[in-house]
Order: structure tokens, then C-alpha cells, then sequence
């Protein structure tokens, strides 16, 4: 075969390839919403995070606004420390609730902002003072077990007087 | 008893050398092919025309199997996920287990039957008939002339076709999801697009079909330069190329698979 041809042959399969590489990445993968552009970060203390993980996304409203940056445990306060990296097109008062949620029953957790009134907004660096653990479900169980045992004992001992 | 002992001995050692033998054999045979490789840049059509073998004439099977890898993942997840009414997470099923796993490893083995075998055959071939002693005795280096652009030329097909494969089978599996069993086109393509991660699943499956693409164009090309200059040497060797490629990469993907998944967490 002539040799332009096959330039041409082997020019179209390696365009192929590449146009299907990026396809992947923006049509199945997530290269285009995983950006956030330019962020800034708040901190956010927790006494329990539950499954937690970096890179979880950060919701307000049920949008995506942020990601979860960086986590790490305080030795001093014994509570772990979440950085959270918002986009810098979304302000929040400085008395909005970061609390732990769970998509669904079984899905990944993630955290939810909830905007309060206060007129000042956040800034870089700052940290959020009012914050809602994670639910631990072993937790809820050991708490409903405990209480419905200690109401079947009173019940039993007002049965008894 | 105690000669058909050290007979047995004797067996197993003399295998055991010889594995070793030829798998550093093998290993030296990579590095002269690497270092003789300056030449097929500077000459780089003679690594076109081999790109255009084992590239271009390998598209038609890949595509088409591909195509059908991914309506029968599409039909199966989807009868599979309606039992736990979620058929809208057939598109991430498709996604994940083609980008992951199937588009490397499918492409890897089909690339071992289409072009390794030319490959060993070819080479075996020029050993037998000499004309690989004839470059030498006109001061041509073989390895810098025959083995180092087939090398090239399948470690940028690979990838490339990996890709290929796994958008076709994406494609596929959306044909059957969504004209044919009724699947909402928009979760289809939203449940895929939040569950597929780039760097974890995209570019770990890119690294998977190169590392296949060097293991299946080395053992092809080995084969084929060590082969007995027979007829029957070729067709062993040219056997032996489809075994190791496919044992290689299955290997392999484990290996890969148990380092991605252990990173990514």
C-alpha cells in the first residue's frame, strides 16, 4: 500500500483514539462537574464523622457546592477536624449549620449546609460554630433498645403496685 | 527408585533453569529492544506502517466486539438490577465494569490473537527463511529494524484501543438500556456520569491497557525472534505467544487491580 495512505489510515485511527479518550472522560466520567473552579475554605469540628470521606461532595439545598478537603483528628479537643472547600460563588452566614447527612439509607455521606440569617458571611480560614454529627445507626439501634427496655420495666413494676 | 529419583530431580531442575534462562533471555531481549528504539523515532514511518497492521486492521474486531461486550452487559445488568428496582444503574454498571476491567483486558486478549500472533509469526518467518541474518551481515541491526517500531507500534495501539473499546461498549450497552428496554436517557447518562470517577476509573483503566499493550508486544515479539527457525517452531511459537499474552494479562490485571483498588480507597 502506498505510503500516504497509510499516514492517512493510521492519522484517523490515532484521532479515533484520542476523540475517544476524551469522550470517556467528559460523556461517562465526571471530568466536567468535578471542577468546582476557585474555592475557599472553612473548618468545621465534629465529635463523630461516621464514614465521612475526603473528596465527599458539600451540599446546600441538595446543589453541590463544595468538597470535602481535608480530615483530620484534634488531639487536644478529641474531635476531628473537616476542611471544607466551597466555591467562591456561594456565601453563607456565619451561623449556617454544617451537619452529616446520608444519600438515601446505604449511600455515601456527605456534608449539609444549612444557611442561617446572620448578615456577615463567611470568609477563608474561618470555622463554622454550629455543627450536627454524623448519625451513627448502632448508635439509634442501642438507644431505641435501651429506651423500649426501660419502658417495659416501668410498665412492669406499675403492673406489680 | 534412587535413579528414577535424581532422573525426576534432574527433569525438574533442568526445567526450572530453563524458564529462568529464557525469561531473562526475554528480559534482556526488552532492554536491547528499548535501546535500539532511537532509531524507529527517526525513522518514524517504519513505526506508522506498523501501527497501521496492528492498529488500523485490529479496529473491526474490536469495535464489533466491543459493541456486543456492551449490549450483553446492558442486558444482563438490566435484568439483574430490575430485581432491586434499580434498572437506572445499568448505565454505571456498563461504565465501571467496561472502563475498569473488560475495555484493557478484552482488548488486551483480542489484541494477542490479532496482532501478537502476526507478530510472532512474522518474526519467526524472517528468522527462518534468514532474512534477519542477511540485515546483520549488510551491518542493519534486526533489533533496531524489525523488533523496536512493532514494539512502539503496539504500546500506542493499545491504549488507543482500549479507549476505542470501552466508548463502544459504553455505546452499546446504551443501545440496548435505552431504545430497547425503555430506560430514562437522562438517568442513564447522569447515574453514569456521577459514579464513574477520572482518575480512578478512567485514567487506572488508560495505565492498565498500556502495561497490557508492552506485556502482549513483548512476549509476541520474544516469541517470535526466539522461535526455532522451523515450520513447526513458528506454530509453537506462535501458540505459546496467545497462552503467555492471555496468562500475562490476566496476571497482570490482578496485580494492577489489587493497587488501584488498594490507592484509590
Amino acid at each position: 500500500m502506498e505510503r500516504a495512505t497509510i499516514d492517512l489510515w493510521v492519522g484517523i485511527f490515532v484521532t479515533m483514539g484520542i476523540a475517544a479518550f476524551l469522550a470517556l472522560a467528559m460523556k461517562v466520567g465526571n471530568l466536567t462537574s468535578a471542577n468546582l473552579g476557585a474555592t475557599y475554605s472553612i473548618q468545621a469540628a465534629y465529635e463523630n464523622i461516621g464514614g465521612l470521606k475526603v473528596r465527599a461532595p458539600v451540599k446546600s439545598a441538595g446543589v453541590v457546592v463544595g468538597r470535602v478537603a481535608s480530615i483530620r483528628f484534634d488531639d487536644k479537643t478529641y474531635e476531628a477536624l473537616v476542611t471544607l472547600d466551597i466555591d467562591t460563588r456561594y456565601q453563607f452566614p456565619k451561623d449556617t449549620i454544617a451537619g452529616i447527612y446520608t444519600a438515601g439509607l446505604l449511600g455515601e455521606q456527605y456534608v449539609g449546609l444549612e444557611a442561617g440569617g446572620d448578615p456577615k458571611m463567611f470568609a477563608s480560614g474561618d470555622k463554622i460554630g454550629k455543627t450536627q454529627d454524623a448519625v451513627v445507626l448502632e448508635k439509634l439501634i442501642s438507644q431505641f433498645l435501651y429506651s423500649k427496655a426501660s419502658d417495659s420495666d416501668s410498665k412492669d413494676k406499675a403492673k406489680a403496685e | 527408585m534412587f535413579k528414577y529419583v535424581i532422573n525426576l530431580l534432574r527433569g525438574i531442575g533442568h526445567r526450572v533453569i530453563d524458564r529462568v534462562w529464557r525469561l531473562g533471555f526475554a528480559t534482556r531481549f526488552f532492554l536491547t529492544a528499548l535501546s535500539c528504539s532511537g532509531d524507529s523515532f527517526r525513522r518514524f514511518h517504519l513505526v506508522i506502517k506498523e501501527i497501521y497492521f496492528t492498529g488500523v486492521l485490529s479496529l473491526i474486531i474490536i469495535l464489533v466486539s466491543a459493541l456486543f461486550v456492551g449490549m450483553v452487559l446492558g442486558l444482563q445488568g438490566y435484568n439483574t438490577l430490575q430485581k432491586y428496582g434499580s434498572s437506572e444503574a445499568v448505565g454505571v454498571l456498563v461504565a465501571l465494569s467496561l472502563v475498569r476491567e473488560l475495555g484493557p483486558v478484552v482488548t488486551a486478549l483480542l489484541f494477542a490473537g490479532r496482532a501478537g500472533t502476526a507478530i510472532t509469526a512474522e518474526i519467526g518467518l524472517m528468522k527462518a527463511t534468514e532474512q534477519l541474518s542477511a540485515m546483520e551481515m549488510m551491518a542493519v541491526n534486526p533489533v533496531a529494524r524489525v523488533v523496536a517500531p512493532r514494539f512502539w507500534a503496539g504500546v500506542i495501539s493499545m491504549p488507543l484501543l482500549a479507549a476505542l473499546f470501552s466508548l463502544t461498549g459504553v455505546f452499546g450497552g446504551y443501545l440496548v438500556a435505552v431504545p430497547l428496554l425503555g430506560i430514562d436517557d437522562g438517568a442513564f447518562w447522569s447515574q453514569m456520569q456521577a459514579n464513574v470517577d477520572f482518575h480512578e476509573d478512567i485514567v487506572n483503566g488508560v495505565i492498565k491497557s498500556l502495561v497490557f499493550g508492552v506485556a502482549c508486544t513483548v512476549i509476541a515479539l520474544f516469541e517470535g525472534y526466539d522461535a526455532p527457525p522451523t515450520a513447526e517452531g513458528v506454530s509453537r511459537a506462535t501458540t505459546r505467544t496467545v497462552v503467555n499474552s492471555s496468562l500475562a494479562v490476566l496476571g497482570l490485571d490482578f496485580v494492577l487491580t489489587s493497587f488501584m483498588i488498594h490507592g484509590g480507597s
